[in-house]
Order: structure tokens, then sequence, then C-alpha cells
């Protein structure tokens, strides 16, 4: 079987388990890379996205570890994930 | 006297410390302030077992020893003695949510590596196993090798065992040697590695279950039923601020007038008694009226935050926000601008960009604020006549609704042309912790509303008593001779003549001109002020008292009262709100400059109100 193809978090389907596969750090402002490393964002954990505030693209929320994080969208797209 | 040991809670945001904080020390807390920075200070007093007293004092949440806002910075500050105006803890409980061990342990490990003595409090347990997650606080002591404690402190519970372990802690502290300087930190990711293998050591049991959570955010957070749940909450907040108040407005107003009636009655005819009552309880009892409106305000904030629910609304509003260059952080200190900016702009403290802060900090004075309510409401009973547009809609609500708006997209406008200008920059985005849903604990609300009512009543005693009086003497003195107007030839009267060159042009008279200085204290002494300039007119008068409407149905125009109103969404007619600024700002610059734009906009914003009316034959 072929792997799964990666796909910006962002594009994940809803209540999807996927593994991150890269965070392009360097898109990041340094803060919300600090941030986001803090609330346990790193290669290889597992993540799934629970909302989208779909009106005019607002942010997402996702599960990480035993956490609900918001993000907005262009962090959210910062991360890529492979679904499990 | 002796100093007491000083015990320090920190932890994450979220992990309960502050109800942690309000079990240990009932009622018996003091909020003050960090000097230099505006960072609030909650301590209380705790007996160890042995009688001993202890001082708790509870440290703003972070993620780790790397501040990213003020709050943090102060948590760093004091945990490594360098805190102005704060001796280095004793000990320390380190609070950490049992059902977020993962991350929650990676700050507890940073903490216990600063080499005071350390008690965890595993708390909020039963949430974790109402989400099937069953923990062992032996098996986590073990590994962290310190005393861990199950709590859940808005039940009470653990607190005897807890107490037990920090009374030893507080012993064993003269031995300990901790650590001057940060120590040299393994990688985050190392030691987040080690957090999730403590954690795992830790579990019992694991099903996964958030029914109740994920029940309530599918709602909540959904992309139609969010929108219109939010717009609703607000609608009945807004509502009950005024329908529930009744009542009480009612009880506060006869207890006033009955207080009035005693002192006339029992004091004879003198400048003393007229101070009293003219002065004094005129003045103050118009502002305290408002005091139901604002802690049912306050309420509704205390409970959505405590809930969990603010983080969704945030979440909600952040796309909104984001258009004006905010974050949907800056709308938990918006709406509670809306009963007063003063903790509106405290609760900036959280947004850590400092640009958007400060953004947020100077619209702030937009929202509006109970404050404003006792003017509007007057004018409106004035001037708007109380008749239906609609079934159900009347056309007063209808004006004050319009108020309201007038505040928000004024502050959308200034927040735009803001960030575009003087607070230009890059945002710093929107990441935020989504607690799980909680009941708020009604005495956790209380002490809130307390702490609020005491400060709003604290501010009618001292700033807006004194005001009151002082405007008494100035419109009293020198007293007329026969026959000429006592207010005219006051010295409040010549004073105002001078103001009244500056504001003739958008419509406002001598009145307004008289109620506008006094009314820099506070917005709602104009009400008082313009009722205390009646009530000195009026004694001269041989037909006696006026209601304050009546005179301002005689004495002002349609158009000047509809200006009068627009001076009012824009004005930072507030020193509370101005000392508060300058207070986060460090300095006069942002003040200084709020005030400068607020009044231009007042005063432009009034002009064409008035003039429009004017050319519409108002």
């Amino acid at each position: 079987m072929l792997a799964p193809a990666p796909l910006p978090l962002e594009s994940l389907p809803l209540r999807r388990r996927a593994t991150i596969a890269t965070i392009a750090w360097e898109l990041l402002a340094p803060p919300e890379a600090r941030r986001l490393r803090e609330f346990g964002f790193e290669e290889g954990m597992h993540v799934e996205l629970l909302h989208r505030a779909t009106l005019f693209r607002g942010p997402v929320a996702c599960r990480i570890g035993r956490m609900t994080v918001a993000l907005r969208r262009n962090v959210a797209a910062a991360i890529t994930v492979t679904t499990d | 006297m002796s100093v007491l040991p000083l015990v320090a809670l920190v932890g994450n945001p979220n992990a309960g410390k502050s109800a942690l904080f309000n079990a240990l020390t009932g009622a018996r807390q003091k909020v003050g302030n960090y000097p230099g920075v505006t960072v609030e200070r909650h301590s209380g007093r705790l007996a160890l077992d042995d009688g001993r007293p202890v001082e708790l004092v509870d440290l703003p949440g972070t993620y780790s020893l790397d501040p990213s806002s003020p709050d943090e910075q102060v948590t760093r500050d004091v945990l490594f003695g360098r805190q102005l105006g704060e001796r280095r803890p004793d000990a320390l409980i380190v609070v950490v949510d049992a059902a977020n061990l993962d991350l929650h342990l990676r700050f507890a490990l940073q903490l216990i590596a600063l080499g005071l003595p350390v008690v965890v409090a595993l708390n909020m347990v039963d949430l974790a196993e109402r989400d099937g997650l069953t923990l062992s606080a032996e098996a986590l002591s073990r590994e962290l090798g310190v005393p861990v404690v199950p709590t859940v402190a808005v039940r009470k519970r653990g607190l005897a065992v807890l107490r037990a372990a920090l009374t030893t802690a507080v012993e064993t502290s003269g031995t300990a040697t901790p650590r001057a300087e940060p120590p040299v930190e393994a990688p985050l990711g190392q030691l987040q590695r080690r957090a999730r293998e403590i954690s795992h050591a830790a579990i019992v049991t694991e099903t996964p279950s958030r029914r109740w959570n994920n029940a309530l955010d599918a709602v909540a957070l959904h992309p139609l039923a969010g929108p219109i749940l939010l717009v609703a909450l607000m609608f009945v907040m807004f509502q009950a601020v005024f329908s529930w108040s009744e009542a009480p407005i009612g009880w506060i107003e006869g207890g006033f007038a009955a207080l009035d009636e005693g002192v006339r009655a029992m004091m004879p005819d003198t400048l003393l008694r007229s101070m009293i009552t003219d002065g004094l309880i005129a003045g103050v009892g118009a502002v305290l009226v408002f005091l139901p409106q604002i802690l049912i305000l306050f309420a509704f904030i205390l409970v959505l935050e405590a809930s969990g629910y603010m983080v969704r609304a945030a979440f909600l509003m952040d796309r909104m926000m984001a258009g004006v260059g905010l974050s949907g952080r800056a709308f938990i200190p918006l709406l509670s601008s809306f009963a007063c900016a003063v903790p509106g702009i405290m609760a900036t403290r959280t947004i850590s960009d400092e640009k958007d802060r400060l953004t947020t900090i100077l619209i702030a004075p937009l929202m509006t604020c109970s404050a404003r309510l006792p003017v509007y409401t007057i004018i409106i009973g004035a001037f708007i006549p109380d008749r239906a547009v609609a079934p159900g809609v009347g056309l007063q609500g209808l004006v004050l609704l319009g108020l309201y708006l007038a505040g928000i997209v004024g502050a959308f406008v200034a927040a735009l042309v803001l960030r575009q200008t003087v607070t230009k920059g890059h945002s710093s985005g929107f990441m935020m912790e989504m607690p799980r849903y909680q009941m708020p604990r009604l005495a956790d609300i209380a002490i809130g509303l307390w702490s609020r009512a005491w400060i709003f009543v604290k501010r009618a005693g001292t700033i807006i008593a004194l005001t009151t009086v002082i405007l008494w003497a100035l419109l009293s003195f020198p007293r007329a001779p026969d026959g000429q107007s006592q207010v005219d030839h006051s010295i409040a009267g010549r004073i105002a003549s001078g103001i009244e060159v500056v504001v003739k042009p958008i419509g406002f008279n001598h009145d307004i001109a008289l109620a506008l200085l006094p009314a820099m204290a506070a917005r709602e002494v104009a009400v008082s002020a313009i009722g205390t300039v009646y009530a000195v007119d009026d004694a001269e008068d041989a037909a006696g008292a006026r209601t304050i409407v009546e005179n301002l149905q005689r004495r002002w125009s349609l158009p000047t009262a509809l200006a009068f109103l627009m001076w009012f969404v824009f004005a930072p007619q507030c020193i509370s709100t101005i000392a508060v600024t300058r207070r986060e700002t460090n300095g006069w610059k942002w003040p200084l400059f709020m005030v400068g734009y607020l009044f231009a906009a007042a005063y432009i914003m009034a002009g064409i109100t008035y003039w429009l009316a004017v050319a519409a034959g108002l």
C-alpha cells in the first residue's frame, strides 16, 4: 500500500487522526513558533482537526496531546501532516 | 512584625490555580499590584498544620520560564527573586491539570529544577476521571521526586493533605539551596519527552472520552450555530443588564431619597445642608444607582470566563478582529469594557503582542461603558419620544442601540486607522489553548464580583464625592446678588463661559460647558453635575424644584441633545481610564495620545450630528 501523501493540517478532514510530518518553522514569527512548541507541537506528534471557523476562513481548533488549541490558518498551513 | 514565609502558586494557565488559591485562602485575600508593572498581585494568608501562618501568592499562569507577556515576566522574575516588591518564595505549590499532564509536567520539571521546596497539586482529578483517565499520584511522586497531592480545588478536596505536605516543605526551606540563575535548560523537546514518559508512568487507565466537551463544542464552535449562540448570549446579557437591574435601582434611589429627606428634616436650611443634600447625596446617589447594572454585566462576564466559553467566543470573533488588525484575544478585554474600561484595559495583559495590546487599549474607551448609561438614559428619556417604531421595538431603545453601535463602529474604524499608522506592524496572530468547559463555582464568582463592587463603591465614595462637592462649591460661590442667576454668577459659571466659546459651534450651551469639566472625573458626573446646576439655580426660583428632565426640555434643543449624546460616545471623560492607561503603557505618551484623538473625534462627530440635525430642521 502506498504511504498517504502529506497534506497541510489546514486541509485535514475533521476528526481524522494524523501525525505531524514537518513544521515549516521558518514561515512562523518567532513568538508564534515558540508558543507552538510550548503547546507541544513537534514532528511525530498526533494531531486531529476539530473545528474550522469557516466564515471568511477564520481560525481552526485542533487537538494536540490532551489539549485543544486554536490556530490561525497561516499557522495551520505551515504544519504538514500524514493521516494515520 | 516578622516576615511570614512566602509560598507561591505556579502553573500553566487553565490548571485551576486561582480556584485552588481561593479554596486555600477563602475570602482572606488582597489584590494589589507589582510596582512598575501592572500585573495584579493576589495574595492571602494560610495557616499551616502547626498553626504557623504563611503568605500565599498566586502567580500569573505561564507555559514556561521564557516569558512572552508582562504577566509571564512577573512569574519568572518572582521565581528567581528578581521581582521588585516581592521576596523570593520559600516554597512552591506547582499546580498541574491532571487531564493535561504531558504539557503541564514539562513546566513542572522546569520549576522543580529551580531547587526550591516543591509540592505538586495534581488538580482537577475529577475532570480527568470524567475524561476516562485514572492517575497514580504515588507513581508521579516517585518519578518527580517531590510530594504529589491529588486535589479538586472547586470541591475543596485534598486540601488538608496539601497543607500537610506544604508544612513539611516550608520546614525544609531553610536547608534548600535554590538556584540564583536560570539553569542551563535542556531543550524544550527533550523536557517534553521526559514529561511524556513521566505522564505515561502515572497513568493507570485511560479510555478516550470527552463526550461533554465535544458535544458542547459541536454547538459552540459550529460554523453557523456558534455565531448565532454568541449573538444570543450577548443579547441576553445586555437585556438582563437593563431588566434585572430595575428593582435594585429603585431600592437605591429610594434609599437616597429617604436620606435626603432625613437630612433636610434634621438640619436647618444652611449652606452646609445644601452642600450635603445638593452636593454630596445628589452626586454620590446619581452614581451608585449604576452598581446593579455593573454587577450584572460583570456576573455574566465572570461566568462566561469561568465556564471556558470566553475562549470560544474569542475563536469565533478572531476573523472579524483580524479584519481590523486585532486578534480574537482582544474580544475579552473589549467585552469587559462594556462594563468599565478600567478592568477591560487591565485584561489586555493577556495579549502578548505589544502593538495588538496597545491598539486594544486605545480603542477600549469607545466601548459603551456603564458610566455612559446614566447620561444616555436621561437625555433619551427627555428628548426621544417614547413610541414604538415596530411592534416591541421602541424608538428610545433603538436610539440607545444606535449609540452602542456608534461606539463599536468607531472603535473598529479607529483600530483600522491606528494599525496603519501609529501601531503599525506585523500582527502576532492568534494562538490559544481552549480549556475544557467547567461549571463555574458560585464562591469564585462571588469573590470576583465583590472585589469589583468594592472598587466601584470606593470610587463613588472618593473621587466622585469629592468632585461633586467641589463643583457644588464652585457653583455656590461667590453668592449672587438678588435677582441674578446664582449659576451665572458663580466661579464655575465663569469658567464655563470660557469653555462655551470652544463648544458653541457644535451646539453646546452654557449648562453643558459647565457639566463637561467635572465630568472629566467620571462620565456619570455629567448627570449629577447638570442636576446640581439646576438644583442650585432652582433654589432661587420661587416655583421651586423642577425635575431635571423638565429643566432639560426647557433649556436644550433637540440638535443639542443629539450632539451631546454623540459627544459622550467618543469623549474620554474618565480620569480612571486615563490613569490606568498611563499605568499599563508605562508613561504619558499613550494616554495623552488617546485623550487627544478621542476628544478630536468627539468634537467632530458631535459637530456633524448637530449640523445635520439643524439642517434637517429638528
